[in-house]
């Protein structure tokens, strides 16, 4: 539905994106994520033809934009980061005249009615939006995309600066939408994809760093267990018996104590759950598990660490980027991504350990 | 471009700029032509409408200087630019509706002359002969309407194309002042000029210079063409702002 080919875009002599390429299917839902300043709205802004790319290629349904400009925007309902509201006014005045703006078709009146319904903003119809706060006027640039029933809908940060309320309600509204319209979303909120994407895109720097299913990234998520676990007994002896426990990986005393008990990190095994049999090990030497913390690896983990390494790669690979290796590279990035996730988070989880177990022992001395 | 020039229009009656545009044109022309025609005791409207240009020059920067400006501002250019519509639709839509705004308060002040033509009927009845017509002459005031209209258009393009290139109101307004003055002003330059054939150009491109064929009530095709070609350059100048913004 949307495809991008090769897309680069400069800004004089800073390189905003730069050579990407992707593909989203018909009815997929697709996270795009990156820090700041990362090229995501950019990119956006180039889907929806508001700039023009420096060179490639964008389509949507087949459709070129620069091709053919009006008949692409036709098919896209598009929310910029701030929400393009007219302040004098009323919320009915604006969906009418995107209505004309958008060259609409659908009879006006239920067709409104149905998309004041669906963003809950029926009861605000009358009022001016220059009266309105922030959650409603984001609002009415979400029904402002809807109209006209687009194919594709393209929003860009569209939770920023909503309460936690407002924030469910756009996501259900955007995971519905995803039912039956082709969606990309571009957030730096990692939650915000987990919850309502079935891909995710991850930009840094004008380049695709990570381009998985959003099943994949949970699984790396879930999938690694650590865990502290506080318990009260003598440091070496639990420790020793820690370690001979099976399905434990990796076991170390952390620094933190409370009362007599000191605290552990753990490390199970792939896809094992020792938490039971900890208990259990545990109580029978007589010892009390007084606290168990899960630390799993949260999305902002793998985000991190994916941002990072590619800000490490980037001196490395610069020597070989005349060459046209992008689609290659991202192939590569593609199967492996779980792997190298696995091995970056295990060998940084390793440094931390190393760092604080050196803290421990000055303790001890 | 419907769509656009609804809005726009509409917008011009929700905020007070176009009120006091409406207000303050009606009473300054109505002004201006009491002066110039009923106590200076003539039916010559040619310094009214001389007068009613440097007027123009004053009140059309007020509707222009909003048309890109707070679109720009308030980043709802976004949606114009993303919406199926061509860039050229867009700039006549915001065009037409200032132009819309100018051409009615001109229409309306055309009730100026009503009381002049009443006087002049007056005269005519009391005087039991005459030698030579008394009153205004129409096909002059045609022609000069006609003029200004078409100035004003290209006042109004020039305006807009101002309007995209800053965000600030008050600086396109400005802008937009000193720009048309700069138009007015190459004919009172060109008699300075001591070359014949400076001078001549300069009498070819300047506003005002033109206006007295067409003030006299002379149709001059060649000066209709030249007002609708500088609006036409200007316009399509705007449109070129924003096609090259989208290569930057």
């Amino acid at each position: 539905m949307i495809k991008i080919e090769r897309l680069t875009k400069n800004y004089g002599s800073n390189c905003a994106v730069d050579d990407i390429s992707f593909e989203i299917e018909k009815g997929e839902t697709v996270g795009f994520l990156g820090p700041n300043g990362a090229g995501k709205s950019t990119t956006m802004n180039i889907l929806t033809g508001y700039l023009s790319a420096s060179a490639g290629r964008v389509s949507i349904d087949g459709i070129d934009i620069l091709a053919d400009p009006i008949g692409a925007k036709r098919l896209i309902g598009y929310l910029p980061e701030q929400p393009p509201v007219y302040l004098d006014m009323t919320v009915d005045e604006y969906l009418k005249f995107n209505y004309e703006l958008k060259g609409c078709t659908i009879e006006r009146e239920p067709h409104l009615a149905e998309i004041c319904e669906v963003v809950k903003i029926s009861h605000v119809r009358k009022r001016l939006i220059r009266n309105l706060s922030k959650g409603y006027r984001q609002r009415v640039g979400v029904a402002q995309a809807l109209i006209g029933n687009p194919p594709v809908i393209i929003f860009d940060e569209p939770t920023v600066g909503l309460d936690p309320k407002q924030i469910i309600e756009i996501r259900s509204l955007i995971r519905s939408l995803g039912k039956d319209h082709t969606v990309l979303l571009s957030t730096h909120i990692l939650q915000e994809v987990q919850a309502v994407c079935d891909r995710i895109i991850i930009i840094n720097k004008g380049k695709i760093v990570a381009d998985e299913k959003t099943e994949n990234i949970t699984r790396v998520v879930e999938g690694n267990r650590r865990f502290n676990v506080k318990i009260c007994g003598p440091q070496r002896d639990v420790l020793d018996t820690l370690k001979a426990l099976p399905g434990i990986s990796y076991v170390e005393l952390l620094a933190q104590k409370d009362g007599d008990a000191c605290t552990y990190m753990v490390e199970s095994e792939f896809g094992v759950d020792v938490r039971k049999k900890l208990f259990y090990t545990v109580a029978e030497r007589g010892w009390a598990i007084i606290g168990l913390e899960s630390l799993g690896m949260s999305l902002e983990d793998i985000f991190i660490t994916v941002v990072n390494k590619t800000e490490e790669d980037i001196p490395a690979e610069s020597g070989k980027r005349n060459k046209p290796s992008a689609p290659k590279r991202s192939r590569r990035t593609r199967n492996t991504l779980e792997n190298d996730l696995a091995d970056t988070l295990v060998k940084d989880a390793e440094q931390r350990r190393a760092e604080a177990a050196d803290e421990v022992i000055d303790e001890d001395i | 471009m419907l769509a656009i020039y609804k809005k726009e229009l509409r917008s011009y009656f929700t905020n007070p700029l176009g009120f006091v545009f409406v207000g303050i044109f009606l009473a300054v022309s109505a002004l201006l032509f009491s002066y110039t025609t009923f106590l200076a005791k003539t039916y010559d409207t040619s310094s009214y409408f001389l007068l009613m240009i440097f007027v123009l020059v004053i009140l059309l920067p007020l509707l222009t200087m909003r048309l890109f400006a707070e679109e720009k501002k308030l980043r709802t250019e976004q949606l114009l630019l993303t919406a199926p519509i061509s860039l050229t639709g867009m700039v006549l839509g915001k065009f037409f509706a200032a132009f819309t705004m100018f051409f009615g308060c001109m229409l309306v002040s055309c009730i100026n002359f009503i009381p002049l033509y009443a006087i002049a009927a007056a005269e005519r009845g009391n005087l039991s002969y005459s030698t030579t017509y008394v009153g205004p002459v129409t096909a002059q005031i045609v022609g000069c309407m006609i003029a200004i209209v078409l100035i004003g258009a290209a006042f109004i393009a020039l305006g807009t194309l101002i309007s995209t290139l800053t965000e600030n109101q008050l600086a396109a307004a400005i802008i937009t002042m000193a720009a048309i003055f700069g138009l007015i002003f190459t004919s009172l330059i060109s008699s300075f000029v001591p070359v014949a054939w400076i001078r001549t150009a300069l009498n070819w491109i300047s506003v005002l210079g033109r206006f007295s064929n067409l003030s006299k009530g002379v149709f001059d095709i060649s000066t209709v063409v030249y007002y609708l070609s500088l609006t036409f350059a200007f316009l399509f100048l705007t449109v070129r702002v924003y096609e090259k913004r989208r290569w930057n």
